[in-house]
């Protein structure tokens, strides 16, 4: 089992966000996380990545590890990374500098040797091709100024060079055009493998399109609601989230 | 409070009285004027007094520590020993010309003065004085400040006074008319520690000629103990001149800076100051522009880094008195520790000054809850034909940068390392000097990455 959720609770200035989620993903799952906005899929993100100012309950184990006694830094290091909804502009910090210090980060953390500035210069290479990245995006400072497709890309390029166990991708498709959002779900699609998980969080069924899934889940009001396979998403696109609501009964293929 | 002195007591070590009670050398060789400066500038120190909380420009800045120090002035030929090398460990190597003050005292031993274009002067101001000291009347006899106006000016104060008479050396720079320095003039002022405090106060003079250019850089260091470096810079473009000034103050935790640069800008010359803050247990850098020639323009950036206990005053006063100049100023501080920061930051638009363009901004970053920060910038504008913008600002790191800078596997202290360098590196940016900039990113990196911050939550 890579990831187990059981029983998550977390709320935020005392108003609790996650009412008690419950979800298995086994290596090599692709796992869409489906739901109106305000429902609280992107609580979820940032709590299984670590963000402060949550008060948080229930169980997490990421490979048998728990995963809520780690900092944001060690889930990092053990194999987890968040795509951000809205990535963060860091003026001064150039693009490059900062991936490297991250894989470098990663790489001592996980006792490896750090990559020097040539190998590290060819990894990145190879990578920013998947997402089809300009080089001159490297030298610029992270995100600043970056349109919106192109801050997704860069999303996508550092999850292709820090090669997560599980990638988390939080409404990656918003702000993106229909060519960008192809040119990111070919990145996405590409690290896809037998011993990485993902969990694609979206408001729309439209990503699934490009980037399908092996399970479909729904969340509303802090929970999931329903779970089932690609096809549950076609329905949600024809019917919409209005009649959903939270029930034991309708639950399927969460644990207990 | 204040200090006076007039009387002072015969001074023997035994009975320390403190940075009013100084007296002078006995110095048979100097010009009549010159002697007549000194005594004046004590005169001055008596009767006025050092400045207090009280002093609009001296507001964030206590200067009472410094007062009561039993402190003796320097001598010369205080240089224990130190080699070229040991210089340009603490104060870098940038390639050209050099000259190393010891205690505000030409040190020849350590300097090096490779060829200069035919005409330009590069030496000591005690050089000067012993050969051509009438060339220098006009810009010791008095503070420049005071030469301007028949009353004392806010620029005014025991600390420059206290310069110009205990002042016996520093470097004198004359760049003939259409002359190009090709290397920087690299002047270094070292502090060395003696038995008991040490003043030392140089003074630095610097004439562009028409249409030159040169770059001059300032370090200030010093190798411990309590000192008081009280160091005056003047500049004095002519028309079409171009002057690059940087200055380092990198002086020792337990020192006392107190500095001023006065520049007078000729008719469209162009002069740009950079100023980084790393040292001293209190420094005072003030700059003062006089803008009384038609389209000079100027350009006065500074980066204070005070932590620990470290208080940093950056004082700045720009007068558009003539129409058609442009001053912009960029200031940025990060505070760290129970660090203390001052920008205090002045632009008088004068009725003549006709077309002005001023902008004028402060950025402060806070890293601690101890740390704190004055920030002032003041504009007074008496002609309607301008355009002046100024602004401050105060903040912490990005809570949401620091985290995304760790989900991607940076260490926290790192993470804020990284942001709180990419803060000041923008001011590092703008040092067009190459082993300049080189010297000082190591510092700063070196400072700030390896901060030890309060996590703030």
């Amino acid at each position: 089992m890579m990831l187990q959720i059981e029983n998550l609770h977390a709320s935020i200035g005392g108003k609790e966000i996650l009412r008690g989620v419950n979800l298995e993903v086994q290596a090599g799952e692709v796992h869409a996380i489906m739901g109106p906005n305000g429902s609280g899929k992107s609580t979820l993100a940032q709590v299984l990545t670590g963000r402060e100012g949550y008060e948080v309950t229930g169980k997490v184990l990421f490979l048998g590890q728990d995963l809520l006694a780690l900092s944001p830094e060690e889930r990092a290091a053990a194999g987890v990374f968040l795509a951000f909804q809205y990535p963060v502009e860091i003026p001064g910090v150039g693009n490059l500098y900062f991936v490297r210090t991250a894989l470098n980060s990663l790489r001592r953390q996980q006792g490896l040797e750090e990559l020097d500035a040539i190998d590290f210069l060819s990894l990145a290479r190879e990578r920013m091709a998947l997402v089809e990245m300009d080089e001159s995006f490297m030298s610029r400072s992270v995100n600043e100024g970056f349109s919106g497709g192109e801050k997704k890309r860069n999303e996508i390029f550092q999850m292709a060079v820090l090669e997560p166990k599980l990638a988390i991708l939080d409404e990656t498709d918003s702000g993106l055009d229909i060519d960008a959002l192809r040119v990111v779900a070919q990145g996405v699609n590409a690290l896809r493998s037998e011993g990485r998980a993902m969990l694609v969080i979206t408001h729309y069924q439209r990503l699934l399109d490009y980037i399908v899934p092996d399970f479909v889940h729904v969340f509303a009001d802090g929970q999931i609601v329903r779970s089932g396979d690609k096809d549950l998403a076609l329905e949600l696109e024809e019917h919409g989230y209005a009649d959903l609501e939270p029930s034991a009964a309708s639950v399927v293929g969460a644990t207990s | 409070m204040t200090a006076t002195a007039t009387t002072a007591t015969t001074g023997t070590t035994e009975s320390p009285r403190g940075l009013a009670g100084l007296e002078l050398a006995p110095n048979g060789h100097q010009p009549g004027w010159l002697a007549e400066v000194k005594r004046s500038g004590l005169q001055w120190v008596a009767e006025h007094g050092f400045p207090t909380l009280a002093d609009e420009d001296w507001k964030y800045t206590r200067v009472d520590a410094i007062l009561d120090l039993p402190f003796e002035a320097c001598v010369a030929g205080m240089n224990n020993g130190l080699s070229p090398s040991a210089i340009d460990e603490l104060a870098g190597d940038l390639g050209g010309p050099r000259l190393v003050f010891v205690n505000g005292y030409f040190a020849p031993e350590l300097s090096s003065l490779t060829t200069l274009p035919e005409g330009a002067t590069v030496t000591s101001l005690a050089e000067v004085l012993a050969t051509d000291a009438e060339l220098l009347e006009p810009f010791l006899s008095l503070p420049l400040s005071t030469q301007h106006r028949g009353q004392p000016h806010a620029q005014d104060h025991a600390f420059i006074a206290l310069n110009a008479a205990l002042c016996e050396d520093g470097a004198f720079i004359q760049i003939p008319p259409d002359t190009t320095l090709p290397a920087p003039i690299h002047l270094v002022f070292l502090s060395e520690a003696g038995a008991s405090p040490l003043v030392s106060s140089p003074r630095s003079v610097v004439l562009a000629g028409a249409r030159s250019r040169a770059t001059i850089v300032e370090t200030h260091v010093g190798s411990g103990g309590v000192y008081l470096k009280n160091a005056v810079t003047e500049v004095v473009l002519d028309e079409g001149a171009q002057i690059e000034h940087y200055k380092v103050q990198d002086e020792a935790d337990t020192a006392f800076h107190m500095a001023a640069l006065h520049v007078r800008p000729g008719r469209n010359s162009s002069f740009s100051a950079h100023t980084l803050a790393l040292g001293a247990a209190i420094a005072r850098h003030e700059v003062w522009v006089r803008l009384e020639a038609e389209g000079a323009e100027v350009t006065l950036n500074g980066l204070y880094l005070p932590e620990g206990n470290q208080h940093h005053d950056n004082p700045t006063l720009i007068e558009h008195v003539a129409p058609r100049c442009t001053s912009r100023q960029l200031y940025k501080g990060v505070l760290g520790g129970h660090g203390r920061g001052v920008f205090n930051g002045n632009i008088v638009v004068g009725p003549e000054a006709l077309g002005t363009v001023a902008h004028q901004t402060n950025k402060n970053l806070l890293l601690s809850d101890t740390a704190e920060v004055d920030t002032r910038p003041r504009l007074e504008i008496l002609t309607d034909d301008v355009r002046c913008t100024h602004g401050a600002a105060v903040g912490q790191l990005d809570e949401e940068a620091v985290f995304y800078l760790r989900s991607r596997g940076v260490g926290h202290q790192e993470a804020r390392g990284m942001l709180t360098y990419a803060f000041a590196g923008e001011m590092l940016n703008l040092i067009g000097v190459e082993p300049l900039r080189n010297h000082v990113q190591n510092k700063v990196a070196k400072r700030l990455r390896a901060v030890h911050v309060e996590v703030q939550i």
